[in-house]
C-alpha cells in the first residue's frame, strides 16, 4: 500500500524524466542520505566506519567505474586495479608537488590522470573486442603495477616503495593523514562518492549513456545509426578510468593512508569485476549492492562459524571465500545476469502491483 | 636512453653463444606456454568458449597428482586417478556451467569461466592444502651441452613430450572420426547437429582432452617449479600466446608460445636491466597488444567477419 504511485500526476516533461519520478523513491532516497550523512556518524564506532563503511564506499566508486565500461559500454576490462593505482600514485605526486592545492582538486585531477591513461589503453578497443580486449586490459594491469613498483620517481624515492598520505584538511577538518578522525574521513568519502554516483547516474541516463548501451548491445548496428564507435568507447574508457582513479586515490589517502602498488594487483581487478557481476551489470545501484556484498561476505565468514563454535583457519576462510565467490558468479550469470539490482527492481515492481498482481 | 635501447645489440653481437643459449632457453620455456595455451585452443575450437579456467585446471591436475602420490599411490595409479578426476571436473563444468549458458554472449561465458576458476582454485586448495609441494616424475634436470650452448635436459624432455602431445592431437583432429566430427562442430554447431553429430558428446570429449592437456602441462610445470598456487597464474602467461597465435589454431598456439617464450627471455636478459628488471610480467602482453593493433585475428586465426 505504501509503494504506490497512483495519484501522482506529472504535468511537464521535466517531472516525468526526473531520476526518481515516484514520490516514495524520493522520500526513500532522502531518508537513506540523511541516515548516511547524519545518523551513521553519530552512532557508528571507529571500527565500523574505517573497516566497513569507508572501504565499501571506495569499492562502490570503483565498481561504478567498471560498470560504466563493462556494464554500460560492454567492454570487459580486467585492468581496474591498474587504473586505481594510477589514481593513487597521481594523487600522491600531485599532493606532494602542490601542497597548497585543495585535496578535493587533487583527487579530481588524479582521476583525470587515470582517465588519460585509460584512454591510451582503450585505443585498441576499436579493433578488438570481447575477451581479446580483456587480455589487452590485462596488459594495462601488469604494466602499470610494474611501472609504479619499479620507478622510484612515483614514490618520491622512498626506500620502501610505499606512499603515505600527507595530512590535508577540508573546511578546517583533517580528512587525510594521521590526525584525521574516522568520522571526517567517512563524511568526506561519502560526499565525494554521492556526488560522483549522482553524476554517473545522470550520465548513463542521457545521450552518452544511451550511446554506450547501443555500442554494448550491437556495435555495428550502433555505428550504422550514427554513433561513432571510437569516440564513444574511448569516452567510456575515460569516464570509467576517472572513477577508478578517484577510487584508487581515496583508497590510498583515506582508507589505508599508506599503500604500495601491489595493493592494486590483478586480484583487486577480479574483486571489482565480481562486484559488478553480483551487484548487477549496467546498474549504478548494483555497484553499491555488489560492493556491500563483497565487503560483508568475508566478515560474515569470519564471524558466523566462530560464533557457532566451529572456528575456521584463515587459510580455510580464504579458500571458502574463493569457492563462494566463484559459485555465486556462475549462479548469478545463469540465474539472474542483472544481479542483485535486478532482484531489487523486481521487488519494487511487485510492490507497485501488490495486492493485485494482474 | 640510446644506450639502454641499443647497448644490448652490441652485447648480442659480441657474445653470440650466450645469445643462442638465451634464445634456446626461451624457446624451450615457450613450449611450456604452448602446452597451457593448447588447452584453451581445444575448447575454444570446439565450443567457442574461452575457458579462463584452464590455468586452474592445470593447477588442479598437478595438485591432485601430487596428492594421490602422497597418499601412497604408485605413479601410474596416481596418473589414472588424476585423469579420472579431471574427466569428472570437465563433465561437471560442461553440465553445470556451460549448458545453462548456451546462446549467451561469449563475454558472459568468459566471465562464467572466471567464476569457475575461483571456485576450483578454492575447492582444490581446501582438499589438498595450499603449501608448496614437490613433484618428481623422474625427468633428469642436469644441464647438457650442445656445441658450446648449455641446455637444461628437463626442458628438452618437456619439449619432446609437448611435441608428442601436439602430434597426437593433430592426428586425432585430422584423421579420426571423432576428430572430424569435432571440426564440424567447431565450424557450425547447428549444421553439425543436423547431420547427426551429437553435440553434447563432442563437448564432453573436448573438455576431457583439455583436461588431459592440463594434466600434462600441470605435471611438467609442477616438476619444474613445484606445485603451488602460482601455477594457476601460468594461464595468464598463456593468454598473450593465444592472442599472438590466434584463438582457433593449434599451430598458432605452438608458434605463439615459442615467440613469446623467446621474446620474453631475450628482453628480460638484455633490455630489462636497463629499465629496472622484472619485465616478464607484462612484456608478453604489450607484445601481443601491439601485434593486435595490426592483425586483430592473430597469426593463424581466421579473419573475423561481422554482419549486422
Amino acid at each position: 500500500m505504501l509503494y504506490r504511485e497512483s495519484g501522482q500526476f506529472k504535468s511537464d516533461y521535466a517531472a516525468d524524466q526526473a531520476i526518481f519520478p515516484i514520490r516514495q523513491d524520493r522520500i526513500g532516497m532522502a531518508a537513506i542520505l540523511f541516515a548516511a550523512f547524519v545518523v551513521v556518524p553519530l552512532i557508528a564506532d571507529h571500527y565500523f566506519l574505517s573497516t566497513i563503511l569507508i572501504p565499501f564506499l571506495i569499492f562502490a566508486l570503483a565498481a561504478i567505474g567498471l560498470n560504466i565500461l563493462t556494464g554500460y559500454c560492454g567492454q570487459l576490462s580486467l585492468g581496474t586495479g591498474g587504473f586505481m593505482a594510477c589514481g593513487a600514485f597521481a594523487a600522491y605526486k600531485l599532493a606532494t608537488a602542490f601542497p597548497e592545492l585543495n585535496i578535493v582538486f587533487v583527487f579530481l585531477l588524479s582521476g583525470g590522470v587515470a582517465a588519460a591513461v585509460g584512454v591510451v589503453f582503450g585505443v585498441p578497443s576499436l579493433r578488438i573486442k570481447g575477451f581479446y580486449l580483456a587480455v589487452a586490459t590485462l596488459a594495462a594491469q601488469f604494466f602499470l603495477i610494474w611501472l609504479f613498483t619499479k620507478l622510484p620517481w612515483f614514490t618520491n624515492y622512498s626506500s620502501s616503495g610505499v606512499i603515505s598520505a600527507p595530512p590535508r584538511s577540508v573546511f578546517g577538518f583533517y580528512v587525510t593523514g594521521i590526525e584525521a578522525t574516522a568520522e571526517a574521513k567517512y563524511i568526506f568519502c561519502l560526499t565525494l562518492v554521492a556526488v560522483l554516483a549522482l553524476v554517473a547516474k545522470n550520465l548513463v541516463r542521457g545521450r552518452i549513456g544511451r550511446a554506450w548501451m547501443a555500442i554494448r548491445d550491437m556495435d555495428i548496428a550502433a555505428e550504422i545509426i550514427g554513433i561513432r564507435p571510437l569516440r564513444t568507447k574511448l569516452l567510456a574508457f575515460a569516464v570509467s578510468s576517472f572513477y577508478c582513479g578517484v577510487a584508487g586515490a581515496l583508497w590510498a589517502f583515506i582508507y589505508t593512508s599508506s599503500v604500495e602498488a601491489l595493493a592494486f594487483d590483478i586480484n583487486r581487478s577480479f574483486q571489482i569485476l565480481f562486484m559488478i557481476i553480483i551487484g548487477g551489470l549496467g546498474s549504478i545501484l548494483g555497484s553499491f549492492l555488489g560492493a556491500a556484498f563483497i565487503v560483508l561476505l568475508p566478515i560474515f565468514l569470519n564471524v558466523v562459524p566462530t560464533s557457532l563454535g566451529v572456528p575456521l583457519s584463515t587459510a580455510t576462510i580464504a579458500h571458502f571465500e574463493y569457492m563462494i565467490f566463484g559459485a555465486l558468479i556462475v549462479f548469478f550469470l545463469i540465474v539472474e545476469p542483472h544481479g542483485l539490482a535486478r532482484l531489487w527492481q523486481l521487488a519494487k515492481e511487485k510492490l507497485r502491483l501488490w495486492p493485485f498482481p494482474h | 636512453m640510446i644506450d639502454i635501447l641499443f647497448g644490448p645489440l652490441k652485447e648480442i653481437w659480441e657474445f653470440p653463444a650466450f645469445f643462442a643459449e638465451v634464445v634456446i632457453g626461451g624457446l624451450l620455456s615457450g613450449v611450456m606456454y604452448s602446452l597451457v595455451a593448447l588447452g584453451f585452443v581445444l575448447i575454444f575450437k570446439a565450443s567457442g568458449v574461452f575457458n579462463f579456467a584452464q590455468g586452474a585446471m592445470v593447477l588442479c591436475a598437478a595438485l591432485t597428482f601430487v596428492g594421490f602420490e602422497e597418499l601412497g599411490a604408485p605413479f601410474w595409479l596416481a596418473l589414472i586417478l588424476t585423469l579420472g578426476v579431471m574427466l569428472l571436473m570437465a563433465l561437471a563444468i560442461e553440465r553445470l556451467v556451460l549448458r545453462p549458458l548456451v546462446n549467451q554472449a561469449p563475454i558472459i561465458l568468459f566471465m562464467a569461466t572466471i567464476g569457475v576458476t575461483f571456485f576450483i582454485d578454492g575447492l582444490f586448495q581446501t582438499i589438498w592444502g595450499s603449501d608448496v609441494k614437490r613433484l618428481d616424475v623422474g625427468i633428469p634436470k642436469d644441464p647438457i651441452e650442445f656445441a658450446g650452448v648449455q641446455v637444461n635436459s628437463f626442458d628438452i624432455v618437456a619439449a619432446l613430450i609437448a611435441g608428442a602431445l601436439v602430434a597426437g592431437l593433430a592426428f586425432f583432429f585430422q584423421s579420426t572420426r571423432i576428430g572430424r566430427a569435432l571440426r564440424a562442430v567447431a565450424d557450425d554447431h547447428q549444421a553439425a547437429q543436423s547431420v547427426g553429430i551429437p553435440l553434447q558428446t563432442i563437448w564432453v570429449i573436448v573438455w576431457a582432452v583439455a583436461g588431459l592437456v592440463a594434466l600434462v602441462a600441470g605435471t611438467m610445470w609442477g616438476s619444474k617449479l613445484g606445485v603451488q598456487f602460482s601455477l594457476a597464474l601460468i594461464a595468464l602467461k598463456a593468454l598473450p600466446v593465444l592472442i599472438l597465435g590466434g584463438f582457433t589454431s593449434i599451430p598458432g598456439a605452438i608458434v605463439g608460445g615459442l615467440i613469446i617464450g623467446m621474446g620474453e627471455k631475450v628482453a628480460e636478459v638484455y633490455w630489462a636491466p636497463g629499465i629496472g628488471g622484472g619485465i616478464e610480467d607484462w612484456f608478453a602482453y604489450i607484445l601481443a597488444l601491439v601485434f593486435l593493433m595490426f592483425r586483430p585475428q592473430g597469426l593463424f586465426g581466421e579473419k573475423i567477419i561481422e554482419r549486422v
